[in-house]
């Protein structure tokens, strides 16, 4: 069973790295970077787990998110956020809006992956 | 030389020391010298001219043929002074306070500044005091008869026929004439104050004093016998037993009592010529003393000249013809220069009280109704005319009086007149007496008590008085006016049988007074009397300073005195000399109309409330029980809680600015803090980013087996682009702190701007993906510059760089154009891509502004840090507007431009 | 009795003030009477008609009376001026003088 994972970033290089890594552990990964139209591209998808970077161009991931949870379709996804800034306020605000994971730039790729295997188990045992 | 001539002399001779007299007194006053001017004891003396030449000589006559009844003509005043507690130092205190000028004015002022009161004062007062200025022509001219008669016929004793010489009395004229202009109107004194005059009343009063006591002790120790001798002499002849008229008694003490105060020249010297009100403690006792004095001898000279002198002598010369009988020429003499002064002291401040009455109320109004008046007034000077008016005043009023003399001839009808101008004057006592102690007496009754008084005056006394005959036919003193009984003018309501000076008293005085005190209930006063006779009334109470022309301006005065503490100084001040010229006043202080109270209370409410306001400006003006010091003590209170409250809104304020000062300051270092905050964050962020690429390729390299070649090699490519960038990234954020911090050393060098223009154009290209062109002018760019040639180098490469970075066209192109802007060199560089959006051209110049983010690259620091260098170089750098694409404007300053031209 | 209720009445010298001038206002309504008294004398043609030098010293010794009470009260008065009087004139300021300042 092939999961979906939709990451949404704009740095094209780590764009590329979390392609990298995601793809072999099996599963799909689809791209976007702008914050616009990221919610309907979420919803397009509907992915099995969302990464979503938290500075995109035009919208932020914080305001991203909150559409998200407002959604029926995206209520229950899980989200792994990733953020490049050092506030404490935005892993606080993040939490308020209903991440399922936050993590700050640079990661480990060990990290990552295990926070996602996590999230996607998470969502498989109900 | 007979004795006419030497009489003649002596009167020069007394004429011209008199002259002196007066003048060395106002010449010492004019400087402020000689205390003794004001003292009590010539207050007191030039209160002497009460007593004329027709008392000098009169009262002898008087006593000689009516016994003791001359002595009410000195009792009364007598009364007058004694009573003065509660009667003339109210008089004299208004007169000071309310600055009144005569008798006319202060009864104007009482009763609402009422012109037409004045006018009928006057009138009053000119009809009652021309006889008695010619009665003193006639004295004058009686004892040169007598000197005449003793020379014709020395030693033979005194002929009692009337052979004056023709022109004395009108040379006596002109002189009193002369004299009362030169020092009654020398100039315009705003008291009408005049030392001259008084000080040579004093003088007289003093030489009749002595003439008579001397010529008194000389009848009774030199012919009499002695004093006991004289007493037996008196008991001995035939006016030797007590005998008296108890109506003629008393009218005539009540007429003299008014007259005290009520006769023009009484009036001046005893309140407006007052310097200060405590002189009449001493007028109180003194004043009656000099009467005393004055009257001591009449009975004696009386008796003994009853006894010694022939039958039909003129009882009223006995004064001079005891001494002339019994050769005692120098003495006669001295007597004569007494009679002399009586009359001449008389004469001259009648005369000049007159005046000022004419001329303020009579002509002065009217002159200053017609034409010229008004040109005169609106220059503002009146001064000279009023001078002129007052001169040529007394110069009528002496004509008058001489002519009445001439027409009268006959002496013995001028006796009577005495007693006649006492009564007309004392139609004034009622409205006098009403204004000072009642508050409820009114202009329309003092004009109607007036006018009774005065038209009964006429018809029963001044007109069957005047002349031989009197002035009213026989007839109509037989069968009354129209032929009815009742209005006989001697016998007037048919009262028959009373004495003629009785009779006017009682009805004349009576009827005014009923007149006056039923008008007064039956009218309503104007504003201004109502305050001006409270301001009469409670004199003591208010106790007003002795300023201000009219009592209304010592009032505004205290309204001003009073609102200054309230409002201040300024703002008072400058409401009083509004509401002055709104009403058209000459000075700066309105009259207290009741609009004006009305305004000031409005103004006042606004400091101390309505009630408060109300209640001082009543108290001010209303006089109720609480004193005007009272009010002013609260006014000082209010005053100073004002300024507290005041001090303490300007504290507040204070508190405020500082309160506001602090917020601002927070607001910026707020501000600061979250600018830092926000440029840390996005320093972090710019370094995290390619540190994560970093990181997780190098992880993926580390960690992946059978990874290719190819992905490899790629791999590693991108860390190193990435670890590039991280040092870029570092280099800038540097080269930013230098530039903001100013520590930054300028490498100023000239070269031609192509030159660095060129560098920049290899420098930003070197290696360039995509090329882009660039169209320059080599002409324009043939300038000179002297600068910091690597630094803006610098800003040219990442120009050129933005360009070739974010220019999306197919075909891109940068225009770089040279132009001269004034004294400053412009450098543009345009594209031809999208440029930037118009609400992002604001930010383009901010660090970590990044346009269009999707394009890697730069920080965001390169735009912030070309505009730090341009700042450090003198010049600046800006988005051009109204391109289609990119477009950066770099503007050199001048000296850096021209420099190579 | 007042030295148990002394405060309802003045002190001793403003009482004393206040007799004498009640005194000096009587003093003119006596004076008249004593002037007028010898009105109501014997006069000539009636029984035991007084002599003109009696009735002459008589009015004399009155005025004089008079005369020396005036000067005794002006000098009672003249030592209490300041505080005699209803109220002492206030020195008159200056028009325009700031007093309130």
């Amino acid at each position: 069973m092939t999961r979906t994972v939709l990451l949404i970033e704009d740095e094209p290089n780590i764009i590329e790295a979390i392609r990298f890594l995601l793809t072999r552990e099996g599963w799909q990964v689809e791209t976007h970077s702008n914050g616009a139209d990221a919610v309907e591209t979420v919803l397009k998808f509907l992915p099995d787990l969302l990464i979503l970077d938290l500075m995109l161009p035009g919208r932020s991931g914080l305001e991203i998110l909150q559409d998200l949870r407002d959604h029926g379709a995206t209520r229950s996804l899980p989200v792994l956020m990733l953020t490049a800034r050092g506030h404490s306020r935005d892993r606080e605000m993040a939490e308020r809006a209903g991440v399922s994971r936050f993590m700050t730039k640079p990661f480990s790729n060990h990290e990552v992956l295990g926070a996602i295997r996590d999230l996607l188990a998470e969502t498989h045992r109900p | 030389m007979d004795a006419l001539s030497i009489l003649v002399a002596v009167c020069l001779a007394y004429v011209i020391v008199l002259f002196a007299v007066a003048f060395l007194a106002e010449q010492m006053a004019g400087q402020g010298r000689g205390q003794w001017l004001r003292s009590p004891l010539i207050y007191t003396l030039s209160l002497s001219i009460y007593c004329t030449g027709w008392t000098f000589y009169g009262a002898v006559g008087y006593a000689a043929r009516s016994g003791l009844e001359f002595i009410t003509i000195y009792l009364g005043p007598t009364l007058v002074m004694i009573g003065w507690w509660w009667g003339l130092r109210k008089l004299v205190r208004i007169g000071r306070s309310q600055r009144v000028t005569s008798i006319a004015d202060l009864l104007a002022s009482r009763y609402g500044k009422s012109n037409l009161l004045a006018i009928g004062v006057t009138i009053l007062a000119v009809i009652s005091v021309t006889p008695y200025i010619a009665l003193q022509l006639q004295s004058i001219t009686l004892s040169f008869s007598i000197f005449a008669d003793a020379g014709a016929s020395h030693g033979g004793g005194a002929n009692p026929a009337m052979m004056p010489p023709d022109n004395s009395a009108f040379l006596v004229a002109v002189g009193l004439a002369i004299f009362a202009i030169l020092f009654g109107t020398r100039n315009l004194d705003a008291n009408e104050r005049h030392h001259g005059v008084v000080t040579a009343v004093a003088l007289e009063a003093v030489v009749k004093l002595v003439a008579l006591l001397a010529v008194g002790i000389f009848v009774v120790w030199g012919l009499g016998g002695g004093l006991s001798e004289t007493l037996a002499r008196v008991d001995a002849s035939e006016i030797g037993t007590w005998q008296v008229h108890g109506g003629r008694w008393t009218a005539i003490t009540l007429l003299a009592a008014a007259a005290v105060v009520c006769l023009p020249r009484m009036f001046q010297v005893m309140v407006v010529e007052n310097d200060d009100e405590r002189h009449l403690r001493t007028a109180a006792w003194a004043f009656p003393l000099y009467l005393l004095l004055m009257s001591l001898f009449v009975v004696p000279i009386a008796v003994v000249g009853l006894d010694l002198l022939p039958d039909g002598s003129n009882p009223d010369l006995f004064v001079l013809s005891l001494p002339l009988m019994a050769g005692e020429d120098g003495l006669a003499m001295l007597a004569f220069l007494g009679g002399f002064s009586s009359a001449t002291s008389m004469v001259i401040v009648a005369a000049m009280a007159l005046s000022i009455m004419v001329s303020n109320h009579l002509v002065m109004p009217l002159y200053l109704s017609t034409k010229w008046g008004k040109g005169a007034m609106a220059a503002g000077d009146v001064r000279h005319v009023v001078l002129l008016v007052r001169r040529v005043s007394i110069g009528v009023i002496m004509a008058l009086g001489y002519f009445y003399f001439d027409l009268s001839g006959d002496g013995t009808a001028l006796a009577a007149i005495g007693l006649i101008a006492f009564a007309g004057i004392a139609q004034i006592l009622p409205a006098l007496v009403g204004g000072l102690f009642w508050r409820g007496a009114t202009r329309i009754g003092a004009l109607s008590g007036l006018s009774v008084g005065f038209a009964l005056w006429v018809y029963t006394s001044l007109l069957p008085g005047i002349g031989p005959q009197g002035l009213i036919p026989a007839g109509i003193m037989e069968n009354g006016l129209l032929g009815l009984a009742w209005l006989k003018p001697h016998a007037l309501f048919g009262i028959e049988g009373m004495d003629p000076i009785v009779h006017t008293v009682l009805w004349s005085l009576l009827l005014n007074t009923a007149a006056f005190i039923a008008m007064s209930l039956l009218s309503f006063p104007s504003p201004l009397e109502r305050l001006q006779g409270a301001q009469f009334v409670h004199v003591f109470d208010r106790s007003v300073g002795p300023r201000g022309w009219t009592g209304s301006l010592a009032q505004s005065e205290d309204l001003v005195i009073m609102a200054q503490r309230i409002l201040g100084p300024d703002r008072a001040q400058a409401l009083f000399q509004r509401e002055a010229r709104r009403q058209g006043a000459r000075g700066n202080l309105p009259e207290p109309t009741p609009e004006f109270l009305d305004r000031l209370e409005r103004e006042l409410s606004g400091s101390i409330g309505t009630a408060t306001a109300h209640a001082m400006i009543v108290q001010i003006v209303g006089g109720e029980t609480v004193s005007v010091e009272d009010l002013m003590a609260v006014a000082d209170e209010s005053a100073q809680l004002l300024e507290y409250s005041t001090q303490l809104e300007t504290k507040s304020a204070e508190l405020t600015r500082t309160a506001a000062q602090l917020r601002e300051a927070n607001d910026k270092l707020t501000q600061i803090s979250l600018q830092k905050d926000s440029f840390l964050s996005q320093v972090s962020h710019e370094l995290r980013t390619p540190m994560t690429s970093i990181r997780a390729f190098s992880e993926i390299l580390r960690d992946t087996e059978r990874l290719g070649e190819e992905e490899k090699s790629r791999y590693a490519g991108i860390i190193h682009a990435e670890a590039i960038r991280l040092t870029r990234l570092l280099d800038d954020l540097l080269d930013l702190s230098v530039l903001e911090n100013g520590q930054v050393s300028l490498n100023r060098r000239s070269a031609s701007l192509s030159e660095v223009l060129d560098r920049a154009v290899a420098s930003a290209l070197a290696g360039a993906e995509r090329p882009i062109r660039v169209d320059r002018r080599p002409r324009e760019e043939a300038v000179e510059i002297h600068t910091d040639l690597d630094r803006l180098a610098q800003v040219f490469i990442n120009l050129i760089g933005n360009a070739q970075k974010y220019c999306v066209s197919d075909a891109p192109r940068l225009t770089i154009r040279v132009r001269g802007m004034g004294d400053r060199l412009a450098v543009d560089f345009v594209d031809n891509g999208t440029g930037v959006p118009r609400e992002a051209r604001a930010l383009v110049f901010e660090k970590f502004a990044r346009v269009g983010g999707d394009k890697a690259g730069g920080a965001g620091l390169g735009l912030a840090i070309c505009r730090e260098i341009m700042d450090r170089l003198g010049g600046d750098i800006t988005y051009l507007d109204g391109h289609q694409g990119g477009a950066f404007r770099v503007l050199l300053p001048a000296q850096q431009a021209m420099a190579a031209q | 009795m007042s030295t148990r209720r002394p405060n309802i009445f003045l002190e001793r010298e403003t009482y004393r003030r206040r007799r004498v001038l009640d005194a000096a206002r009587l003093l003119p309504v006596l004076g008249a009477a004593l002037l007028a008294l010898p009105l109501l004398w014997p006069q000539q043609g009636e029984a035991g008609a007084l002599p003109m030098s009696l009735v002459t010293i008589y009015y004399f010794t009155v005025w004089a009376l008079l005369i020396l009470c005036v000067f005794i009260f002006g000098r009672t008065t003249r030592k209490w001026d300041a505080g005699a009087e209803p109220r002492p004139p206030r020195a008159a300021p200056q028009p325009g003088d700031p007093r309130g300042r």
